[in-house]
C-alpha cells in the first residue's frame, strides 16, 4: 500500500463513521459537529485527487459558512432530544422508503457509469487545479455558470425580501 | 513500496513546523507583555516591572499562574465539547502559519530549503478557510459552558465573524485580480520585482485591516467578550489553562493576521530598495525574515494602539459597519479594480 492508499482508507472510514454518527447521535449539536468532520474528510479526498481548489472551497463554503449557520440556529433555539416533537410512524416509514430509493438510484448510477470502474489517478490528475477549472468554467460552461449565478442572485434577493417582510410586519404591530 | 518518501523532505518540514509553531507561541507570549507595556505607556503608567528586568519575565509568570489555577468544568456542561472549544481555538490559530512564506529559499547541505511549510497554489483561500474555521472554537466553548452569557458571547462572535468574512473575501478578490495568483509565495515574488500591493489596493487593504480586527475579536470589535454586558463573554465559565488557551489564541491570531497583511500588501519578506539576488542567498534569507518580523511588529503595535485608543462599538453599530459600509465599499473596490485590470489588458484603450 502506498501512502495515498493508506490515507484514502483512513479518510473513507472516518467519513463513513462520522456520517453514521450524524444520523445516530441524539444531540443535534453533536450531529452538526460530525457533519463538519464529514466535510473535512471529503476535502481530504479532494486533496488526494489533487483538486486543491475544490477541497478548500468545500471547507470555506460548507464547513466555514453553512455549518456555522446550522450551529447558530440549533444553539439559539436550544434544540435537544427532549424538546423534539414525536414523529409520526407513517412519516418515519415514508422517510425510510424515500431514502432507500435515493440510495438505490445512487448505487445504480455509480455501477452503470463507465468512469467509476477506472481506478482514480491519485495525486496525478490536474483537472481540479484552479487554473484548469477556471478555463473549463469560463470557456466550455459559460452559460450554465451564468445561469447558476442568476439563480444564486435570485435566492439572495428572495432571502432579503423575506427578511424585510417580517420586519415590516413587526413595525406594523 | 511502502512509504517510499523523501526522508530529508519530511525531516526538513518537521523542523520547519516545530520552529514556526514555537515562534508563533513565543511571539504571542511576548505580545501579551507588549500589550501591557503599551497600555501602560498610553495610560501614563509603568506597566509590569516586577518579574525580571523591565518585567521581561512577566509572560512566564502569567503562564505559570494559569497552569496552577484550579481547573473547573461546570457540572451541566458537555465535558468533551467544553475541552474541545479552547483546543480548536488554539489549533486554528496555529494552522495558518503553514502557507506563509517566511523567507527566501536557503541553501544548506547542498539542498535548497524553502522557508515555507506548504506552497499550495490556493494559499490565500487556505488562509481564508482557516479563518472561517476559527469561529468554531468560540461557538462550541460558548455553548458547552451551559451559561447564557457564554452562549450570547458565542453567538455574537459567530455572527460577527460571518458578517466580516464577506468584505474580507471581496477585498481579497480585488487583490487576486491585481496579482493573478492565489499562491502567497508567488505574490511575494511579484512584490519583490514590482511595487507592493498596498500601492494598487489601498482601499482593499483598509477593508482587510478592519475585517482582521473584527476576525481577531479585538477592540473595537470585541463584542463577544464585552465584560460590561456579558461578564466574560464566551469564556465566562473557563478557568486555568483552558482560559489561557482562549486568551492566548487571540494573540496568536493577531500575530498571524499581521503576517498575512504584511505578506499580502507589504511585500512579505521583501527588503525595499534592495535587489536580493545580488547578495549571498542565506544572509538575504535571514535579513528577509527579520524584515518580515519588523513589519509584523508594526502591525501588532497598531492592533494594540487601536485597542487602547478606540472604545468598543455597540452591537448594532458593528453590524451596520459590516453590512452597510464595508460590503458596499468592498464591492465598489472590486468593480473598479476589475475595470482597471480589464483596461490594462486592453492597453488602456476603451
Amino acid at each position: 500500500m502506498s501512502i495515498t492508499e493508506i490515507l484514502f482508507w483512513v479518510l473513507s472510514v472516518l467519513a463513513l463513521v462520522s456520517a453514521i454518527m450524524v444520523v445516530a447521535s441524539k444531540n443535534p449539536v453533536h450531529s452538526i459537529l460530525f457533519l463538519i468532520v464529514v466535510f473535512f474528510t471529503i476535502s481530504g479526498h479532494y486533496i488526494l485527487l489533487n483538486a486543491q481548489f475544490l477541497a478548500i472551497v468545500n471547507i470555506i463554503v460548507y464547513a466555514g459558512a453553512i455549518m456555522v449557520l446550522f450551529l447558530f440556529v440549533v444553539m439559539l433555539m436550544n434544540l435537544n432530544a427532549e424538546s423534539e416533537p414525536k414523529k409520526n410512524r407513517l412519516l418515519q416509514f415514508a422517510g425510510l422508503i424515500s431514502g432507500g430509493c435515493l440510495f438505490l438510484v445512487l448505487i445504480s448510477a455509480i455501477a452503470k457509469s463507465t468512469t467509476a470502474n477506472n481506478v482514480m489517478q491519485l495525486g496525478s490528475g490536474n483537472s481540479g487545479l484552479i487554473k484548469n477549472l477556471g478555463m473549463v468554467l469560463f470557456n466550455d460552461y459559460v452559460i450554465p455558470f451564468e445561469i447558476s449565478s442568476v439563480l444564486f442572485l435570485s435566492a439572495m434577493i428572495g432571502a432579503v425580501v423575506i427578511g424585510k417582510k417580517e420586519k415590516a410586519a413587526q413595525d406594523g404591530n | 513500496m511502502l512509504l517510499a518518501i523523501d526522508w530529508f523532505l519530511i525531516v526538513e518540514k518537521l523542523v520547519l513546523i516545530v520552529i514556526v509553531v514555537m515562534a508563533s507561541l513565543l511571539i504571542a507570549m511576548y505580545a501579551t507583555y507588549g500589550e501591557r507595556k503599551i497600555a501602560a505607556v498610553l495610560q501614563d503608567r509603568r506597566g509590569p516591572n516586577r518579574a525580571g528586568p523591565f518585567g521581561i519575565l512577566q509572560p512566564v509568570a502569567d503562564g505559570l499562574k494559569l497552569f496552577f489555577k484550579e481547573e473547573i468544568i461546570p457540572n451541566f456542561s458537555s465535558k468533551f465539547l467544553f475541552i474541545l472549544g479552547p483546543s480548536l481555538a488554539m489549533l486554528t490559530a496555529i494552522m495558518t502559519g503553514a502557507v506563509v512564506p517566511w523567507g527566501h529559499t536557503i541553501h544548506f547541505f547542498d539542498r535548497d530549503i524553502s522557508l515555507q511549510i506548504a506552497d499550495v497554489n490556493v494559499g490565500m483561500l487556505y488562509v481564508f478557510a482557516v479563518v472561517s474555521m476559527g469561529v468554531y472554537g468560540i461557538m462550541i466553548g460558548g455553548w458547552a459552558s451551559n451559561n447564557k452569557y457564554s452562549l450570547m458571547g458565542g453567538l455574537r462572535a459567530a455572527s460577527q465573524i460571518i458578517s466580516y468574512e464577506l468584505p474580507m473575501g471581496i477585498s481579497l478578490i480585488a487583490l487576486l485580480m491585481v496579482t493573478g495568483t492565489l499562491s502567497l509565495k508567488e505574490m511575494v515574488v511579484q512584490q519583490q520585482t514590482g511595487y507592493w500591493n498596498i500601492i494598487y489596493q489601498p482601499l482593499g487593504f483598509l477593508i482587510f485591516l478592519i475585517c482582521a480586527f473584527a476576525e481577531c475579536n479585538r477592540t473595537p470589535f470585541d463584542l463577544a467578550e464585552a465584560e460590561n454586558e456579558l461578564i466574560g463573554g464566551y469564556h465566562t465559565e473557563y478557568s486555568s489553562m483552558k482560559l489561557g488557551f482562549y486568551l492566548f489564541s487571540e494573540y496568536i491570531n493577531m500575530f498571524v493576521s499581521s503576517v498575512i497583511m504584511a505578506t499580502l500588501f507589504f511585500g512579505g519578506y521583501d527588503i525595499p530598495f534592495i535587489n536580493e539576488a545580488d547578495y549571498n542567498q542565506n544572509w538575504m534569507a535571514l535579513f528577509g525574515i527579520m524584515m518580515l518580523m519588523t513589519k509584523v511588529v508594526c502591525f501588532i503595535f497598531l492592533f494594540m494602539w487601536v485597542r487602547w485608543t478606540i472604545p468598543r462599538f455597540r452591537y448594532d453599530q458593528l453590524m451596520n459597519l459590516g453590512w452597510r459600509i464595508l460590503i458596499p465599499l468592498a464591492l465598489v473596490n472590486m468593480l473598479v479594480t476589475g475595470g482597471l485590470v480589464l483596461l490594462k489588458q486592453n492597453h488602456w484603450h476603451f
